[in-house]
């Protein structure tokens, strides 16, 4: 027995509240308020994990997010979450923890064997010896055997994680002295003001360390600070990090729920922040020093006092400055045998109870599985099982450094602190050097006040103040036992070695060599052993080796808290029809297209049956067909005219009122970026139509060219895409179709000949027709509020029975159009593809005005004779379609060169035959040629041809 | 995420803003341009490290606007209304 729960003390427990949890398939009793380590510990569970790569016992080293050793994979609630800091994680009742890169558990692990390879597995092992036939065929059973938690895919979140937007005049990270003087100094001046801590209740060392605030006792100044806080309107948000400081000031942070509610992520957007985040205690380097019962000596006070656990029952303390003072005299007052060894000749005086050793130093830990001694460099040895070191502080500076905070090394603190606050962000306490309890206080009352005044007197601290006097040891490269210096990525002192041998020198290179401060834990308490150590090795100053960049998140945060509600469904979000209850009462399959959710096909089934049936029967008689996403923009104003001649390709003003055109608008690089079809409404008003998918993009572009080169009073543009729902009749019989229904048109060819448009009246409200046609026969584009789509659809669909009227969905649509060569943009274009590529030169040739994209028409590449060119592509009856996507071949010496691919491809019920599209180099030359297709190893044969493949001369148009 | 300053809306996260490309870039036009000044006008751009003057979009108001700004730093000195051509 060693490790042990004291019978009274504890400030984070409540005794009356017992519970029980498992660790490895262990029972473990521990109290609410517990975390599972401070739980484990008065368990004396010494081994709670194995290192990431040679397997080595591991036991808890800190008490707090920067825990090396104790991680593990915790399910409880249903949910698995892996590796989780024990140190910071609450015990709960029933939950079960199993210990990491352990199989079966942490104390008996089958791997436990690499250990003894470990000299024969140096930095770079891996990546230098498995060369060859390739890593990949290694790669599967080394990263079983080196790793951390694993990932549970049954297990998902409970529920959403919720995301929060703040705005505060200044946010205060770290609940402890310096950020809770900076906060009341910011309450009181009227600030609105933000608190986050990561612990679960406030005052930061205030919790363990000794002290009297302004008469109090350190913790329950704290709690009451709190208190008035609150009173002021501060926002305090404890179990919260604040991991990441990005642009501008916006501040990431995790706010841990508990109950295995996912995190809460808050972005806050701060005028100015203050991180008041303390500091970590490193360890000491010394043979053997990852030994479980091994510890911060700060973690052992903060479990002796916050969790009524003792570490030991014979303690040696080794340290090389004073903090560790307090530690072993409240540890010998109880009831601990403690030795000190100090490595300054000259201690600390004072009441102690314990032996206390100056001027030696630890050389090594003794132990197999957990301590059983320490050796002296004066060849001493004593009996303890459990060390406590303390190697100096390591202030909290990654929120300072992520927002492009500069250090300066520090000697009497044998670290490097900030040099000056950045202009939106300053930085307090430890965290910025301080020592004693006073300038603690002091330093985070004055940040706030300069940035927001505040009068509040700065809290004082009475007693005896910390002072720290250190005395740096670092590793030296001489030895040649094992001294870690990373426990988490398992380095020790010859890997960084290796890497100066090497020439691996730059601090950035060190760490990507040896994965040194790469770990889950970012190197909290090892990077500035590693740095020390290659400024050494290198005969440099450690200020002159610098340390690496410092870089967001400040700790694990999980995904799911990232994510937020953007998952699934919501990832991006699909726009709905007016008329989709409509479709699915007629059981629409509805698929994405663009975007969009639209029927696929009506009436469920395999598809394909349905699809041809629809495409056939809208040949024969009519198609009703819902057109609703049609991308529909007004231009309208004195200089619209003038507007459309710019954005078309094709001339436009030329256009009279009431009719209607097809174009092509470019974009500045000559390549075709939409097409459809502008009618002109008025004098001064049009009506541009677009892709379906495309519609924010076109609109986006018409408005910067709007304001780019037009007047602005004088030119409107307005997307009234969502405003109207379209439903389109085609067909032979669709004109009398049509007829049926009391529109308040004339709908004889004389008045509204194809590419017209005029507007009618729909039961007593607007209505617009236009004769345009997707399909090549002879169609009607019935468009009216989206509120009235309804009315307009049962109306016809109720009509359509009489003519045996289709209700045909996109796939319908898509063969049709195919059958006549309509392209579709992005389908049947690409990156390359020019208008005359596809058969449209003439404006490229007439029009002399400006239009975007103009010259572009005429460089090089556009005028190039082996363009790819847009073509039909026709196999022998009988055979299936061709794959859409396969590649248009021919022979280079013994090789294949690609010369296009096909684009669309398709079936035709009403030819009978297949029918395909294709951008084919030379395409518009080789009419009549056959041409090789290949895909996925196949060979076909397919004939050029037109483009249009059905009714070549147009006249079903006005049938 | 940076927060930008529209002109209009006052500061928004960069989120809900349109990169425009850099400002200044004069559209060549005419009958006699070569292919080397069309190609610059497309494709070169300054892309300096430190003050920049820059076209966004604020989508959510649809206003096209000049920035400056520091692409090192990320420090906004100012934002205006794009003026376009009046008449």
């Amino acid at each position: 027995m060693s490790a042990r729960r004291l019978d009274r003390g504890g400030s984070d427990i409540d005794r009356s509240r017992p519970l029980e949890f498992a660790f490895d398939g262990q029972k473990v009793d521990g109290f609410h308020g517990d975390t599972i380590a401070s739980a484990l510990l008065a368990s004396n569970i010494r081994i709670v994990a194995r290192s990431f790569k040679h397997h080595r016992p591991r036991g808890v080293w800190g008490a707090g997010v920067e825990e090396p050793n104790a991680l593990v994979d915790v399910a409880d609630l249903g949910r698995l979450t892996p590796n989780v800091r024990a140190t910071v994680a609450p015990a709960r009742p029933g939950l079960v923890a199993r210990s990491v890169n352990a199989s079966p558990t942490a104390r008996a692990d089958r791997y436990a064997f690499l250990d003894r390879f470990a000299r024969f597995i140096p930095a770079g092992f891996y990546y230098k010896t498995f060369l060859w036939p390739n890593w990949r065929s290694y790669e599967n059973r080394i990263r079983a055997m080196a790793g951390l938690g694993r990932v549970d895919p049954a297990s998902v979140a409970g529920g959403r994680a919720d995301q929060i937007n703040a705005h505060c005049d200044l946010l205060v990270v770290g609940a402890g002295p310096a950020g809770l003087a900076a906060a009341l100094q910011a309450g009181s001046a009227g600030a609105s003001t933000i608190l986050v801590d990561d612990g679960a209740r406030p005052g930061g060392s205030l919790r363990h360390r000794a002290g009297v605030i302004d008469g109090a006792a350190a913790i329950d100044w704290a709690e009451a600070a709190v208190a008035e806080l609150k009173r002021q309107g501060v926002e305090y948000l404890p179990s919260t990090t604040a991991f990441g400081v990005y642009d501008h000031n916006l501040v990431g942070l995790a706010q841990r729920r508990g109950e295995a509610r996912p995190d809460t992520l808050w972005r806050v957007r701060a005028r100015h922040v203050i991180v008041a985040a303390g500091a970590i205690e490193r360890p000491l380097p010394f043979a053997n020093n990852d030994l479980p019962g091994i510890m911060s000596a700060d973690a052992a006070l903060i479990y002796l006092r916050r969790y009524g656990v003792i570490v030991g029952e014979r303690i040696v303390v080794a340290t090389n400055n004073d903090s560790a003072y307090e530690v072993a005299d409240a540890l010998a007052e109880a009831g601990a045998a403690v030795t000190v060894i100090d490595s300054r000749a000259n201690g600390r005086a004072g009441k102690l109870a314990s032996d206390v050793r100056f001027g030696r130093r630890l050389t090594s830990a003794r132990g197999r599985q957990v301590v059983e001694g320490a050796m002296l460099n004066d060849g001493a040895t004593i009996a303890a099982d459990c060390i406590l070191v303390s190697g100096g502080w390591t202030p909290t500076v990654h929120l300072f450094c992520q927002a492009r905070g500069k250090l300066a090394w520090r000697d009497e603190l044998a670290a490097f602190a900030p040099a000056g606050p950045t202009s939106l962000l300053s930085v307090a306490g430890a965290a910025a050097g301080a020592i004693s309890l006073a300038d603690t206080l002091a330093s985070g009352a004055k940040a706030a006040r300069e940035f927001c005044g505040g009068a509040a007197p700065i809290p004082v601290s009475a007693g005896r103040e910390n002072t720290l006097r250190i005395d740096p040891i670092w590793s030296s490269a001489e030895r040649t036992d094992r001294v870690w210096i990373d426990y988490q990525s398992d380095v020790t002192a010859k890997d960084v070695e290796l890497a100066a041998r090497e020439n691996f020198v730059s601090v950035e290179h060190l760490k990507r060599y040896t994965t040194l401060g790469m770990a889950t834990d970012q190197g909290k308490t090892s990077n500035i052993g590693g740095l020390a150590l290659m400024a050494e090795i290198t005969g440099r100053q450690i200020a002159e080796v610098g340390t690496t960049t410092y870089r967001p998140p400040y700790a694990p945060t999980s995904f799911a808290s990232l994510a937020g509600l953007r998952g699934g469904a919501l990832m991006s979000p699909l726009k709905r029809l007016p008329l989709e209850a409509a479709h699915r009462a007629r059981g629409a399959v509805f698929r994405e297209y663009g975007g969009w959710l639209r029927p696929a096909y009506y009436g469920g089934g395999p598809g394909e049956p349905q699809i041809q049936e629809e495409a056939r029967q809208a040949r024969r008689s009519a198609a009703i067909f819902d057109a609703s996403t049609l991308g529909k923009i007004e231009v309208v104003g004195p200089q619209a005219a003038e507007f459309v001649d710019f954005i078309y390709y094709n001339a436009m003003s030329t256009l009279r009122p009431g009719r209607c055109r097809y174009g092509l608008m470019l974009s500045e690089s000559g390549i075709v970026f939409d097409d459809g079809v502008l009618a002109r409404l008025g004098e001064d008003r049009f009506l541009v139509s677009c892709s379906s998918s495309h519609v924010g993009a076109v609109h986006a572009r018409l408005e910067e060219w709007r304001q780019d080169r037009f007047d602005r009073k004088r030119l409107f543009i307005h997307n009234a895409t969502s405003h109207l729902a379209t439903v389109t009749v085609s067909g032979p019989r669709a004109k009398a179709l049509l007829s049926e229904l009391a529109l308040r048109i004339d709908l004889d060819d004389s008045a509204l000949p194809h590419m017209a448009v005029c507007d009618g009246d729909f039961q007593g409200g607007e209505m617009r027709v236009a004769r345009v046609s997707f399909t090549g026969d002879r169609s009607y584009e019935i468009s009216v509020p989206a509120d009235r789509a309804e009315d307009l659809w049962m109306q016809l669909i109720e009509l359509g029975k009489r003519f045996e009227a289709a209700v045909i969905g996109v796939e319908a649509l898509m063969i049709l159009r195919a059958e006549k060569g309509y392209i579709g943009i992005g389908k049947d274009t690409d990156g390359a593809t020019m208008p005359h590529d596809l058969g449209m030169a003439g404006p490229r040739e007439r029009r002399l005005d400006e239009y975007v994209g103009r010259r572009s028409l005429f460089t090089e590449e556009a005028t190039r004779a082996d363009r790819r060119q847009l073509v039909g592509l026709s196999v022998s009856a009988g055979e299936p379609p061709l794959a859409t996507g396969a590649h248009g071949v021919e022979a280079v010496g013994s090789k294949q060169r690609s010369i296009g691919y096909v684009t669309s491809s398709y079936m035709s019920p009403t030819l009978g035959f297949p029918i395909a599209l294709g951008l084919i180099e030379r395409g518009a030359s080789r009419r009549g040629e056959a041409v090789d297709i290949r895909h996925l190893g196949e060979m076909r044969r397919a004939t050029i041809g037109a483009p249009c493949a059905f009714d070549l001369g147009g006249t079903r148009l006005n049938a | 995420m940076q927060l930008f300053p529209c002109p209009f809306c006052g500061p928004r996260d960069e989120t809900e803003f349109h990169y425009g490309g850099e400002a200044g870039n004069v559209r060549p036009e005419g009958a006699n341009v070569s292919a080397d000044f069309w190609a610059n006008y497309l494709w070169f751009r300054a892309n300096p490290t430190g003050p920049s003057r820059e076209i966004w979009m604020h989508m959510t108001c649809g206003e096209f606007f000049v920035m400056t700004r520091d692409a090192s730093t990320h420090v906004v000195a100012d934002s205006s209304p794009n003026s376009g051509r009046e008449p």
